[in-house]
């Protein structure tokens, strides 16, 4: 075990997986001897060589097609996209290409060895343009995995996982968390099971439910909540798709009520279709409506970013009135 | 059809990129006296000197905000210092009503337009004033009044909208054109080959400038690209093209001067590849340390471009030490005042939040604004910034 930063967990799973299969790849921008912008990739390319860990240039569609390409020949492709803002250049061919090469092909080809990381989400003054979670859009196309780790244990067991699944993976990273987790990480390799989600903590009242960054939003909220006298139950989804309908329904049985949170605008995010999803199973379980605390329904705000993004707060007053209701 | 109208030849017979090989305008030396057979533009004393303050004022205003973004007044800031005269002396070859569509770097253009120390601070401190209303991080501008398109951060989005922009400038017929600006990494995406192509195809007065300043955040030009630069890309659109000395400020203005004749007289679209060096870090949030060598940029501090320009100026008795120094302290002291009174003003009120998504707000929206509203009215303590602009608003 070793105390690590999301980053350092990060470097350490790609560094796990490069150093047992010289199949595995690294590339994107920046990512070469700088390290990428984050250092996620710091020291890799000084041990594995230019040929297995390089700089791209600058053209998102071209490194996510090009990453199809290589994973459809064998390779195993852990492709960087700088930002979850700038994935969307490459939205054709992760949505078109990688999703269906499988389908499509009747699995003479398929690009099951691809995975691509992006650091996603708000609350690092970064604007429109740095701050977005955009994965209600890839939750819409079958063929895709989406994980999203909470902190530096998750993101190695799970970025091992997405590395070696047979599919191909969208690997969110919370990048206000880069730096401020910091948890003990296990030396070895090890994976964490994709598809399922984790009960972190048990209780009667309500069920509270997120991802990524929410996680610790949610841990504060929680806080609040049983100094009130509530008893929560949380559970971090962390693969969003396909995500764990059984340990999520079978919480709500228990406690009768759902909070979901996600920084995503309410519009069609992904509690949209969880909310749906577990008021079809659990309907005549269920004590009050389910609750989505969300981002607003507009582009990511820069000077009133706390305003925007569902805080403690606001998770604390939705957990109330679902019990108060 | 095809357009093509090739020789046939009946052996294999392969054409090298490397081949295409395109030279570089230079006009002004270093020590600020011209190439021998290199003319200087039609300048004028007054443009001249416009030009010239305008790449002090954004030295000055860049080096201030860098320092303000150390001290943690400011979140965040790109500098273009080395870049001054490759911005600055293009920018200054264009009638003012003509559309500049920027990446990020290209403070001084908007400078040069007239967009004042004030304006630039609203935007950098994101306070009520800023035009687009704190959305959006430090340095990205915006100014219709100047014809500045406000800045997008996703790379060369703008470039294909300039094609755009120009086509529609054409069929207005008002004798104007669009000027794009990016860097040498950005002219990596599908964005730059689409926009440069259909420039090409539907002959549209548009300008595609490209910074050539070797890096893109760490990336150097070197794993960027295999070819001859940026500029070779034209051929194969059939598009005009020219490789300028970017540290020149004669050599921009008049290769700018005479793209702009190519785009608006004859509707030809221009590729003007300015070669210059990055010297600050790519932003206030990087390190150049790590991937590049102290003794690399000092060869390319020795190039100056304000310190060429000035001394060319010099020579022509058109500047002296003291107007330099007189110029040095107003600027100095203009910056740090109007910074520290942007700094003061308020945040944009709560509003801004939900305005501007649509050209009205929509149901949804406005619900979830007088959410919004009565939860800070609850916790005003943890929205400071808007707790006053929600108790007032209604
Ligand atoms: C589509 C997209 N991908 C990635 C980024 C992140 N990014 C911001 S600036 C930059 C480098 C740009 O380099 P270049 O175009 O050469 O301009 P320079 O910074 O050198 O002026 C990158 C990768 C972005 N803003 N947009």
């Amino acid at each position: 075990m070793t105390q690590m930063n999301m980053l350092q967990a990060i470097n350490n799973a790609l560094d796990t997986a490069m150093a047992a299969d010289e199949r595995v790849l690294c590339f994107g921008e920046d990512v070469g001897v700088f390290g990428g912008v984050f250092r996620a990739t710091s020291n890799l390319q000084q041990k594995y060589g230019k040929a297995r860990c390089f700089n791209t240039p600058l053209v998102e569609q071209g490194i996510i097609g090009f990453a199809n390409g290589l994973a459809a020949q064998g390779s195993v492709p852990v492709a960087e996209i700088q930002f979850a803002d700038y994935i969307f250049p490459a939205f054709d061919q992760i949505v078109n290409e990688s999703a269906k090469f499988r389908y499509r092909s009747g699995d003479l080809f398929n690009v099951g060895g691809l995975t691509i990381r992006a650091p996603y989400g708000g609350g690092i003054a970064g604007g429109l343009y740095h701050s977005q979670s955009p994965e209600a859009y890839f939750a819409h196309t079958p063929g895709l995995k989406i994980v999203v780790p909470r902190n530096p244990h998750q993101a190695k067991g799970l970025l091992l996982a997405a590395i070696h699944d047979l599919n191909p993976v969208l690997f969110f990273e919370p990048k206000r968390l880069y730096r401020a987790s910091v948890g003990e990480v296990p030396d070895e390799e090890y994976r964490l099971p994709l598809g399922e989600a984790e009960v972190l903590k048990e209780g009667t009242d309500v069920t509270v439910l997120g991802w990524g960054a929410q996680m610790e939003v949610i841990e504060q909220a929680v806080d609040m909540a049983e100094k009130d006298g509530i008893s929560c139950e949380v559970i971090d989804l962390r693969t969003i798709l396909p995500w764990d309908v059984e340990t999520v329904a079978n919480s709500v049985f228990k406690t009768g009520r759902l909070v979901v949170t996600h920084e995503a605008p309410l519009t069609g995010g992904f509690a949209g279709e969880i909310a749906a999803t577990i008021q079809e199973r659990c309907f005549l379980y269920l004590e009050s409506p389910i609750a989505r605390v969300t981002g607003m329904d507009t582009p990511f705000p820069l000077v009133l970013e706390k305003e925007h993004l569902p805080n403690h707060l606001k998770v604390f007053e939705a957990i109330r009135s679902s019990v108060d209701f | 059809m095809t357009t093509t109208k090739s020789r046939v030849v009946y052996t294999p017979s392969f054409t090298d990129g490397a081949e295409f090989r395109i030279p570089t305008f230079k006009v002004l030396k270093q020590d600020g006296s011209l190439y021998k057979g290199a003319k200087a533009p039609a300048l004028d004393k007054d443009k001249a000197l416009r030009i010239y303050r305008t790449m002090v004022t954004t030295r000055i205003l860049d080096e201030r905000m860098l320092a303000a973004q150390r001290q943690g007044r400011l979140s965040f800031y790109m500098q273009c210092t080395g870049e001054e005269a490759a911005v600055i002396g293009s920018a200054a070859a264009l009638d003012d009503a003509d559309m500049i569509m920027a990446q990020y770097r290209e403070q001084g253009a908007l400078a040069y337009r007239g967009f004042t120390i004030d304006e630039f601070m609203n935007q950098l401190f994101g306070n009520e004033l800023d035009y687009g209303k704190g959305r959006q991080m430090p340095v990205h501008y915006g100014s219709k009044k100047l014809n500045y398109m406000t800045i997008s951060s996703p790379l060369a989005t703008q470039i294909p909208q300039a094609t755009g922009y120009a086509y529609g400038q054409k069929l207005a017929g008002d004798g104007h054109c669009t000027i794009t600006y990016f860097g040498e990494g950005a002219a990596s995406e599908g964005d730059f080959h689409a926009a440069l192509n259909m420039a090409a195809v539907q002959r549209v007065p548009v300008i595609f400038l490209c910074r050539n300043n070797g890096y893109a955040i760490s990336t150097p030009a070197a794993e960027q690209f295999a070819a001859d630069g940026v500029a070779p890309r034209a051929y194969g659109y059939k598009m005009d093209v020219i490789r300028v000395d970017g540290n020149d400020v004669l050599a921009m203005y008049e290769a700018t001067k005479a793209a702009r004749s190519l785009a608006v007289e004859h509707n030809r679209p221009v590729l003007i590849e300015a070669m210059s060096y990055r010297l600050a870090a790519h932003s206030s949030s990087d390190d150049p340390s790590g991937y590049r060598s102290k003794d690399e940029e000092a060869v390319w501090r020795e190039k100056d471009p304000i310190l060429r320009m000035r001394l060319w100026l010099e020579r022509k008795k058109w500047w002296s030490e003291d107007e330099e120094k007189q110029l040095q302290e107003t600027m100095r002291r203009e910056v740090l005042e109007t910074m520290k009174r942007a700094q003061k003003r308020p945040p944009p009120p709560l509003e801004t939040l939900v305005t501007d998504v649509y050209d009205e707000v929509p149901p949804a929206l406005a619900e979830q604004y007088e959410k919004l509203k009565a939860h800070i009215r609850r916790y005003p303590d943890a929205y400071p910034k808007s707790a006053e602009h929600a108790k007032g608003g209604a």
